[in-house]
């Protein structure tokens, strides 16, 4: 059963090949039987009752599409009565009175959530190595990290213990882990999904999205994650179409841009073997190849590197030890409490961030810092503006090298370097997505596309067509 | 030496919304502790502001009613500081584009003057929490229920140069708020809240240091704030000393100002837009819509009541000062009673009352329909006016209605000629010595005549027939 796609299974489910009950046990098995650490919390009791309640519904014939299909929720959104905890100490034994928008829809749908997946912490992150509960493994090579910040969501798809995860991208921590463990994610138009109820990194750039094996699944699942949210101000009042009924266009005429800046000297030779060789099954089916520049690609990393933190730093205020989250013991004064629960509570990573964004806000280098880097921003939008003018769709690699070493990148400013193809989709609020596209020394390679505003139609039409005509997302790590 | 003041006010005006300003929770005032708060209120992980457009909305009526600047297109920023009843670390407001801009008002001087005061901005701002430092030894406790609460921040220029101005514009943005029902305007229940910038200087040079001074919740506290403040800032640099620029807490028990923090302590508030939020537009048609719905604005009513209603400008300012009170006076002109003598009657009997038993023209036990009666008792020559104080009195200690009073005690004038003419024989008839006075050229002695009818009538003969019929006879 969890070889199975998502759009298998619904049939599956339609057909009474299998129940949820079934499916569901059989994952939470997997799960068990799983040493990967993808999940903080599996919530058994809680999936069990849900498949049960998505049985019933199926027999009465008053299910939906996605009603009883298992899904693994990134641990970044609120789930009433169970742990939500970012992966941070902070929130360790917070358990949250209310339910994220995203969370209601998919209870909406009768969905079974199997669990909560790690993360990076606060999804500050390209490893998962910044997680309280510690790394999580990538199902290709143990050794090897899976990328973050929605490192569980992406080992846990790949790894077959779930079929479908949510992540949250706010400069590649969907596509990236996705890209990593040989997967498919998405990640959508800035608005697309509510953010309320996803605990917040970085305002202006995160945006939830779906992490699945195949481009149809992330189509059918984006069905009932996108849509207007009156308690989002940020979120699209816009309709939301039916993202699997345009899969099957051609692609014949479509006009594909190499941005020249997204393959530059830093870019491993066997991840750039596998895109070109991607680009040119395009080729193949019709679809027209050119050449475009993003000349501001040189400042995304500054640019993001200012915006994250500075939001960060403020949203992270309320994790003051006064409310909820963690406290230290004995508080002197006020000041003592706020001082060390806040030093103890937070890992390294968010520590370095938080600093960052309060030094760039501070008196006297407001314009110099967070200014300056909202200009570049809107230089690095107007990159895309104009090359959008010329081709239909961006190609490019997610990251300049498949999965690294468990603890080999010691140095976070190296880190922060291998986002470098990731981050302007997020800083242009952009939709991009990775899809599985080869492999690089027995380790998996994505391929991203990068659209308009608002193209998710077109961006998942292209990936499924390559998708039918290659069989890279079918590789399986149990495989090998 | 002379030193010149100058004070500018901040203004935290709490508007009258049924829910917060970026939540659904009930701003309702005096609940249990903790029980007026959402997951939003409570700074929960996640969760996302949504602003209230009624809020919006009276923010536009306060900016239209001042003939601010609008600005299309606000901001709203967050103020980051950490403090225990700040439950998201930051306090959303508003920064580089406040909501309403540049406006002004008048305001009455003592002297009768009108001055005008500028208006630098008002914007959009929610609440924070309250701590609560005497109710545990060992815990300060924190109450969120007025966390979220929205306020409109109004910001004068530093145009007023006295204590007394200040007290005058802060009681016309008072009354203002109330006119256009977007605040309430309770003092005690922090609805209304001043915060004074002063400073003094010698004539002509330029501005000197100022301080802040806050916790400020009565206007009789305002003037006294302000002048201890300029007498301590006089006796500074009286002495070679100079002015540093603080916060200083009014202390209304101690009577004195003692400073909270100096500049080098305050808060560096990190202030950047919220991405949370959207820019805040205002269009057009909703600007034509609320100016629309704006009521009749204390100054254009002040000028109704000179021009229609021909009151002294010193009567129908006091009249339109504030809201209850001009609401009352409306009551009873639209009662067809007169104009000049209901306003004789708020003005004087009524407000002596009020202000000796400390109470608000709406706690008033006579309602304006039955002052209105007793009006119209006047009019009609069922009382007079002298009476009609008595009636009064007994009204307001709950003796019963005009009609009831005037039955019940007797107090009918007497109208009938023949009866006041039987008594004014008699009181003839019983000083003759003084009609020959009269007589002989004392017309003074008139006013003694008419004294000695009234008494003989309990007051209750008609002054207009007692004064005529007298002249007849003695004449």
């Amino acid at each position: 059963m969890h070889n199975l796609t998502i759009a298998e299974q619904i049939k599956g489910l339609r057909n009474k090949d299998f129940s949820s009950l079934e499916l569901t046990q059989h994952y939470l098995n997997r799960i068990n039987d799983s040493e990967l650490n993808a999940f903080i919390s599996v919530t058994s009791n809680q999936a069990l009752s849900q498949a049960k309640e998505a049985d019933k519904k199926i027999a009465n014939g008053k299910s939906s599409s996605l009603t009883g299909i298992p899904y693994a929720h990134k641990d970044i959104f609120c789930t009433k009565g169970v742990k939500t905890t970012a992966g941070s100490k902070m929130l360790d034994s917070f358990i949250s009175p209310y339910d994220a928008t995203l969370t209601n829809k998919l209870n909406a749908e009768n969905m079974v959530m199997l669990g909560k997946t790690n993360m990076d912490e606060f999804a500050m992150g390209s490893s998962n190595e910044n997680s309280y509960f510690g790394p999580v493994q990538n199902p290709w090579d143990k050794a090897k990290v899976p990328g973050g910040s929605s490192g569980g969501s992406a080992a846990a798809v790949a790894a077959r213990i779930s079929p479908f995860a949510t992540g949250t991208d706010t400069g590649g921590s969907i596509r990236q882990p996705a890209s990593l463990c040989g997967i498919t994610g998405l990640k959508p138009t800035y608005g697309r999904i509510s953010r309320y109820g996803m605990i917040a990194y970085a305002s202006s750039l995160d945006q939830a999205g779906p992490l699945t094996r195949t481009a149809e699944d992330a189509a059918i699942v984006l069905n009932a994650m996108a849509g207007f949210d009156t308690n989002d101000s940020t979120s699209a009042n816009k309709s939301v179409p039916n993202y699997t009924q345009c899969l099957e266009n051609s692609v014949n005429g479509l006009k594909i841009g190499l941005p020249k800046e997204y393959f530059s000297d830093g870019l491993d030779k066997g991840v750039e073997k596998v895109v070109m060789q991607s680009i040119k099954e395009y080729e193949s089916m019709g679809a027209k190849v050119q050449e475009v520049s993003l000349p501001n690609t040189v400042h995304a990393i500054p640019a993001y590197y200012i915006v994250a933190p500075c939001e960060c730093s403020s949203n992270l205020s309320r994790f003051d030890g006064v409310k909820y989250g963690y406290r230290c013991e004995d508080p002197r004064d006020l000041n003592d409490l706020y001082l060390r629960s806040r030093s103890e509570g937070f890992g390294d990573e968010v520590k370095r961030r938080i600093m960052i964004g309060t030094y760039a806000l501070s008196a006297g280098y407001y314009d110099a810092y967070y200014l300056k880097a909202q200009k570049v921003r809107q230089l690095i939008s107007e990159d895309f503006k104009k090359t959008f003018k010329d081709v239909d769709v961006i190609m490019s690699p997610v990251s300049p090298s498949a999965a690294f070493d468990l603890g080999s990148v010691k140095d976070p400013v190296s880190m922060y370097l291998a986002d470098i193809y990731t981050l302007s989709v997020n800083l242009a609020g952009l939709p991009g997505m990775s899809i599985p596209a080869g492999f690089s020394d027995n380790l998996p390679v994505g391929l991203q596309l990068i659209g308009n505003h608002w193209s998710e139609e077109l961006l998942l039409n292209v990936a499924h067509q390559f998708q039918m005509r290659t069989d890279w997302h079918n590789y399986s790590p149990a495989d090998r | 030496m002379t030193w010149e003041t100058v004070i500018g006010l901040e203004i935290h005006s709490q508007l009258k919304t049924k829910s917060k300003i970026f939540s659904g929770a009930s701003t309702s005032f005096g609940s249990k502790a903790n029980t007026q708060a959402c997951a939003v209120d409570l700074g929960f992980p996640g969760v996302l502001p949504v602003l209230n457009q009624e809020a919006v909305k009276m923010a536009l009526r306060f900016g239209l009613s001042v003939n601010a600047t609008i600005n299309k297109n606000s901001i709203f920023a967050r103020k980051n500081y950490f403090y225990p009843d700040l439950p998201k670390g930051y306090q959303i407001s508003q920064f580089e584009i406040p909501i309403v801009g540049n406006g002004a008002i008048d305001i009455t001087l003592d002297s009768g003057e009108n001055k005008m005061v500028g208006i630098t901005r008002a914007h959009l701002e929610e609440d924070a929490g309250k701590s609560i430092h005497d109710l545990y030894d060992d815990y300060t406790a924190i109450d969120l229920n007025r966390a979220g609460t929205p306020l409109l921040e109004i910001v004068s220029e530093p145009d007023m140069s006295s204590a007394q101005e200040a007290v005058a514009y802060a009681k016309k943005i008072h009354s203002l708020v109330q006119y256009i029902d977007i605040c309430d305007g309770n003092m005690q229940e922090g609805s209304f809240r001043c915060d004074a910038n002063v400073s003094v200087r010698k004539k002509g040079d330029k501005l000197g240091t100022r301080a802040e001074l806050k916790n400020i919740n009565s206007f009789k506290f305002l003037e006294k704030a302000i002048n201890l403040e300029v007498d301590r800032q006089i006796d500074i640099l009286e002495e070679g000393g100079s002015v540093i620029q603080e916060t200083r807490l009014y202390d209304s028990i101690k009577n004195e100002t003692r400073s909270m923090r100096s500049k080098e302590e305050a808060n560096d508030y990190r202030y950047f837009p919220d991405p949370d939020l959207l820019p805040v537009a205002i269009s057009d048609e909703l600007l034509i819509e609320i100016k629309k719905e704006l009521p009749e604005l204390p100054t254009e009513k002040k000028l109704r009541f000179v021009e229609k209603l021909e009151l002294s400008s010193y009567d129908a300012e006091v009249l339109t000062s504030q809201k209850e009170v001009a609401d009352y006076f409306e009551i009873m002109i639209n009662q067809e009673v007169d104009a000049k003598l209901s306003a004789n009657w708020v003005m004087g009997e009524l407000s002596a009352a009020l202000n000796k038993n400390q109470l608000e023209i709406s706690d008033s036990p006579i309602s304006a329909n039955e002052l209105s009666k007793l009006l119209s008792r006047i009019t009609d020559n069922t009382i007079s006016g002298k009476i009609a104080k008595d009636v009064f009195k007994l009204m307001w200690d709950g003796n019963g209605t005009v009609d009831e009073i005037i039955e019940k005690q007797g107090l009918k004038q007497v109208t009938d000629s023949s009866a006041i003419e039987s008594i004014i024989d008699d009181v003839i008839a019983n000083n003759p010595d003084q009609v020959q006075q009269y007589k002989d050229g004392n017309s003074k002695l008139l006013g003694f005549f008419v004294g000695q009818v009234m008494k003989a009538s309990q007051g209750k003969a008609n002054p207009k027939q007692v004064n005529e019929i007298l002249n007849e006879k003695l004449s």
